[in-house]
């Protein structure tokens, strides 16, 4: 048995979309495969214990939420970068993939500090993208289904890798038929819906990436994943038919 | 330029529509002549609202809502004749259907969507607002809390002369009323039934002044509670009207001493939950501060039956469906305490639709807090069109995955959640909204119960 050692960011502030969801789904599935995941809260004004931590969790908040994080995530800055460089695993959804980007510029022109964990920047939209999503990854050979709710527009920077392709919905910015980034272990998206529970192939993948962290390299075993690849079905399904068009 | 119709044929227009829309079968028509006369003239409904003698009273909150409108409902309707949208049809042309249906109503009592709020204050110009409550609910098509608080506090300014009534216990709602001399704030005032800690995803749980977390003396449903800021002290406004002495009787109702200061009143009500408490301190207090005496707002308050959906005992054959809507976080929270409070359900019926009245985003059943009812449930049956969706959130919340049966189609679901209640049992259903409508429509069908529009009115 291995801990996955979970760093959760600000769990009080950053949960608005069922963000409890993607970490039961790691928490269970690690279980199932006789691990075991030891979730830590990060909260205001705590240090990160950068060599601790296999996977960081950053979740999305309201506007007024994020805004109370910035300036603490700023003092996190350098502990997040030296951990994600030590292999440790990043999650980032909403609000919290913008927060890893480097800026983010609201509505009034106002930039906001990122942290630049991330190859992109983010700017505040007149339009809310809202609906349901399908994604193409061809780095992983699957899909992944969620749903989307954000007016910023999120900017890749050139040679920036996405997360997926849209095959339906918007993506980061309605445009450039791109959703999310990756890079290395560092992943952001504005998938939500929660991510995880119907696109099980990622939470495996994240917990693989983890535990290679915390020093085991292993192939998790099958799961038969029925209610997943259901859920997936009509989660895809739903947005091929009414996910926003590019 | 169009020229406007008078107002008579415009409404007899819109009137006829609706019955055939009834004949037809197409789901009660109680908006359809609303829609019509959007359509005809959006400024009729400012003139139907100025038509009524003792003006409009609105009540808008995310939850509770619909209960509260008929609890003030029952206390006023034995002094006044009131136009009230008792069918929770609670748009603009909802509105505007109720006022038309009703032309000799003295006064219009109406529950509001939160979204359609800062239109219908604009149009109808209400004598009287009552606000319960804001947490999140359906971002995809509210928007985020803080957007719909700020349009809220346009609105309230946009008639300054109006009757505030609102929530203190709630810190976005009850700063509505800090300016406002004539504001009369309520909220519960009983420690004894607060919980230990703010519910998971518990919203408003910053001060708005200077975004410290509150510190709560008590909370009682979600963020709803007695708090303060303690870096800047922002804390709950002195109550007006507030409940204390409460008592829950499980499934059965609560009942709680009134406090005004015109003086108090033991009131009883036949609907479970420190939720139906809120509701019915906010219609007395509005009813309070309408005139209307504290004993006959006692009486009022105990005279109310559950709004149609929200808590409902529908007898189906020799067994009983107990159904309870579940729509937002903290709602069905509630719905979940209540349920446990009185024993907790061996087997349940969830229903989960993504209409765009249920949401289409279904995130928000990861922020129920389902947990407490995993104990002592045997049988879970998952329906409705996200029926895997929340199979996954049961699994991954612990339920055994061979006590889940996923059922989408919801006849086929409450015919295996009643086979699987013994005669003379009760089976619990938690639908979303359209399921709701939608397994009201099949018992209906089947014979067990009226359809709401035969009821409304
Ligand atoms: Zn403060």
């Amino acid at each position: 048995m291995t801990v996955i050692r979970v760093g959760h960011l600000y769990p009080d502030y950053l949960n608005i979309y069922a963000d409890r969801g993607n970490i039961a789904v790691l928490a269970e599935r690690a279980r199932v495969r006789g691990h075991e995941l030891d979730v830590r809260p990060i909260g205001m004004g705590m240090d990160v214990p950068a060599e601790t931590i296999d996977l960081f969790y950053v979740g999305g908040g309201q506007d007024r939420d994020q805004a109370l994080v910035v300036p603490d995530l700023a003092a996190k800055s350098d502990a997040l970068h030296e951990a994600a460089a030590g292999g440790a695993v990043v999650l980032a959804v909403c609000g919290g993939y913008q927060l890893l980007g480097r800026s983010y510029r609201d509505v009034a022109g106002v930039e906001l500090p990122g942290i630049g964990l991330l190859p992109l920047h983010t700017v505040a939209g007149a339009r809310r993208m809202i609906g349901d999503v399908l994604l193409d990854c061809p780095w992983a050979g699957e899909t992944l289904a969620g749903f989307e709710n954000h007016a910023g527009r999120t900017l890749l920077d050139e040679g920036a890798e996405p997360l997926g392709r849209v095959i339906s919905g918007f993506g980061n910015d309605g445009a450039s038929g791109h959703e999310g980034c990756r890079a290395g272990r560092v992943y952001g998206t504005y998938l939500h819906g929660p991510l995880l529970p119907r696109n099980p192939w990622f939470a495996d993948r994240l917990l693989t990436e983890a535990l290679a962290h915390a020093g085991l390299y292993t192939e998790l075993a099958e799961l038969p994943d029925e209610l997943e690849r259901a859920a997936h079905a009509v989660s895809a399904d739903r947005a091929r038919r009414r996910g926003g068009r590019i | 330029m169009r020229l406007p119709l008078p107002l008579s044929l415009e409404i007899a227009a819109a009137r006829a529509a609706g019955s055939v829309s009834r004949l037809a079968g197409r789901g009660g028509g109680t908006t359809l002549p609303g829609k019509l006369l959007w359509k005809l003239d959006p400024s009729a409904i400012d003139r139907l609202a100025r038509r009524l003698p003792q003006g409009a009273v609105l009540v808008s909150a995310t939850n509770g809502k619909t209960t509260t409108t008929a609890m003030a409902a029952e206390i006023l309707r034995p002094r006044v004749a009131v136009a009230h949208n008792s069918s929770g049809a609670n748009l603009v042309s909802g509105v505007a259907s109720t006022l038309i249906a009703r032309p000799g109503a003295d006064l219009a009592l109406l529950e509001v969507d939160e979204g359609a709020l800062p239109e219908v204050v604009r149009r109808v110009r209400p004598k009287a607002l009552l606000l319960g409550n804001l947490f999140r609910d359906q971002l995809d098509r509210y928007g985020e809390l803080e957007l719909v608080a700020g349009r809220w506090r346009a609105a309230v300014a946009g008639v300054p002369d109006a009757l505030l009534v609102v929530n203190g216990d709630d810190p976005q709602v009850g700063d509505l009323g800090r300016d406002r001399a004539s504001a009369v704030v309520f909220g519960l005032d009983d420690p004894r039934h607060a919980r230990p800690a703010l519910q998971h995803a518990a919203d408003s749980k910053y001060c708005l002044r200077c975004g410290t977390p509150y510190r709560y003396a008590a909370a009682y449903v979600g963020h709803l509670g007695d708090y303060r800021c303690p870096a800047c002290g922002l804390a709950r406004p002195p109550l007006d009207v507030a409940a204390r002495d409460i008592e829950l009787h499980g499934l059965d109702g609560a009942s709680f001493t009134l406090h005004a200061p015109e003086g108090a009143a033991r009131v009883e009500i036949g609907l479970p939950g420190l939720y139906n408490v809120y509701n019915a301190v906010g219609a007395g207090a509005l009813a309070i501060a309408l005139g209307v005496p504290i004993g006959d707002v006692a009486g009022g308050l105990g005279r109310v039956s559950a709004a149609f959906g929200r808590f409902e005992r529908i007898t189906v054959g020799d067994r009983r469906l107990l159904m309870l809507l579940i729509k937002n976080p903290a709602g069905a929270n509630e719905a979940v305490r209540t349920l446990v409070d009185a024993g907790g359900p061996r087997v349940a019926v969830v229903a989960l639709n993504d209409e765009i009245a249920d949401g289409r985003d279904v995130s928000w059943i990861w922020d129920v807090d389902f947990e407490p009812l995993l104990e002592g449930l045997e049988t879970l049956v998952a329906t409705g069109s996200r029926a895997a969706e929340l199979a996954l959130r049961f699994g991954y919340g612990g339920l055994d995955r061979g006590r889940i049966e996923v059922v989408p189609d919801l006849d086929v679901a409450l015919d295996r959640g009643l086979e699987l209640t013994p005669a003379g049992g009760e089976l619990t259903v938690l639908p979303t909204y359209t399921a709701m409508l939608a397994l009201r429509r099949i018992v209906a069908a089947r014979g067990h119960v009226a359809n709401y529009w035969e009821t409304a009115a």
